[in-house]
């Protein structure tokens, strides 16, 4: 458990044009253990392609990111990330037990088994249940169970409150504060207002 | 964390799915089969004219049905965001390519050479070369799904990819079909064919060294 705060992420100097517009230019920002980056803006600010940039699945057209001091792919970056997007990223012929054995076997065994990540986004007795038969919010939380079950400490997550109702928006919420409170970080996006009152959040906006 | 269990991991999950959607699976089957049996009943009471181009005719339909079979490879897992996951783990993409690439034809390769034997009867060929026929089918099918591959990577993110997956890929295919379809013809009279043979088994260990890198790149492309 980290005492000191240390860097761990940093971006310089980010931008991104997308068919001769610019998202966003210059951005920078340092990301410690424990902090949570929001990002916020209007839809179309750039805020899913930052995060895309920062998953490596496009390249920013200039600036460099750097994890621990180094190049996104010379690190262990991959290792330690973990990413939910706006697709929930399981297969909905499969059951929830399959499905979240799959993504264990793609990464490295975390904190949490697979029935106490369930337990903790309350699907614990849906482990059978074939995943097209779930609802929207349900299988948001077990995209999100996902987080659990496997070793990261940089979670990035794109809207991660969609679908989910009151109850499900406050478990996420506990979830994210436990994370950073064993100094992980979290870089997301939101529409509806975080509420982390223990955490060290950053707020960027885009235009 | 362990490459091959990544490796066996998406192998098991996509025949899994292969197995909860069985439908889909079949269609490249039952292709394969309706096709074969069109040539007879177009080409009339010509039994010789068939057996003389019935290795042309079962290796041009297995190469249609893995054409038709390509789309499922990456459709479905880009669709619903696996793919993202896939290529963000820490494991080489290429690797875990490669297990769907495998999934796959187990998936739809693997049945067309149980079914070929049957269909090779039916046209009339020789017994004798029904042996060589499944050799190329064995060695010449696995080296569709990985050239298919980089097609399929290039193009699932096109809404309508279908066509220009085609035009990619069929050219690849020639060779193939070329040196498969000559070699059970040769087999037919009796000649010896471990050239043709030998070449297939160059192609398919080129293709199956060398295709995975440029599938999982092409992968990477198509998801920005």
């Amino acid at each position: 458990m980290p005492t000191e705060p240390t860097i761990q992420l940093q971006a310089f100097n980010l931008s991104c044009i997308r068919d001769d517009r610019v998202l966003f230019e210059d951005l920078s920002f340092v990301l410690s253990a424990g902090q949570v980056l929001l990002l916020e803006g209007k839809n179309g600010s750039g805020k899913t392609s930052l995060l895309r940039i920062l998953c490596g699945f496009r390249e920013a057209d200039t600036g460099q990111i750097k994890w621990r001091g180094d190049d996104l792919d010379d690190s262990e970056y991959y290792v330690d990330m973990a990413y939910v997007g706006h697709l929930d990223g399981v297969k909905k012929e499969l059951t929830v037990l399959e499905n979240l054995k799959v993504s264990l076997a793609l990464g490295q065994a975390g904190q949490y088994s697979i029935q106490q990540a369930l337990a903790k986004v309350h699907l614990a007795h849906f482990d059978d249940a074939l995943v097209q038969t779930l609802s929207a919010g349900q299988k948001r939380r077990l995209s999100l169970a996902r987080l659990l079950i496997t070793k990261n400490s940089l979670w990035i997550l794109d809207e991660p409150f969609t679908s989910l109702d009151i109850h499900g928006i406050a478990t996420i919420e506990s979830l994210m504060t436990e994370h950073c409170a064993q100094g992980g970080m979290i870089i997301l996006t939101s529409h509806h207002d975080i509420d982390l009152p223990e955490v060290d959040v950053q707020r960027i906006r885009l235009s | 964390m362990s490459l091959s269990n990544a490796f066996f991991a998406i192998i098991r999950r996509d025949l899994l799915l292969a197995l909860r959607r069985r439908a889909e699976v079949a269609n490249p089957l039952l292709f394969f089969i309706l096709v074969i049996t069109l040539f007879p009943l177009g080409i009339g009471a010509q039994p010789h004219l068939l057996q003389a181009i019935a290795p042309g005719i079962i290796w041009v339909s297995a190469l249609l049905a893995a054409m038709l079979s390509l789309d499922s490879l990456f459709r479905s897992d880009f669709d619903d965001g696996s793919l993202e996951q896939i290529l963000l783990s820490p494991h080489p993409a290429s690797v875990l390519v490669l297990a769907k690439i495998i999934a796959h034809w187990l998936v739809t390769g693997l049945p067309l050479l149980i079914v070929a034997p049957l269909l090779a009867i039916f046209l009339g060929m020789p017994t004798h070369s029904l042996g060589i026929l499944l050799l190329t089918l064995l060695l010449g099918t696995p080296v569709l799904s990985l050239i298919g591959a980089i097609g399929v990577a290039l193009t699932v993110g096109l809404r309508r990819g279908g066509m220009i997956l085609s035009l990619l890929v069929l050219p690849l295919y020639v060779p193939v079909l070329i040196f498969a379809s000559n070699a059970v013809e040769i087999a037919g009279s009796g000649l010896p064919v471990d050239a043709q043979i030998n070449i297939l088994i160059s192609i398919l260990i080129m293709s199956f060294v060398l295709a995975p890198w440029p599938t999982a790149a092409a992968l990477k492309m198509s998801i920005t």
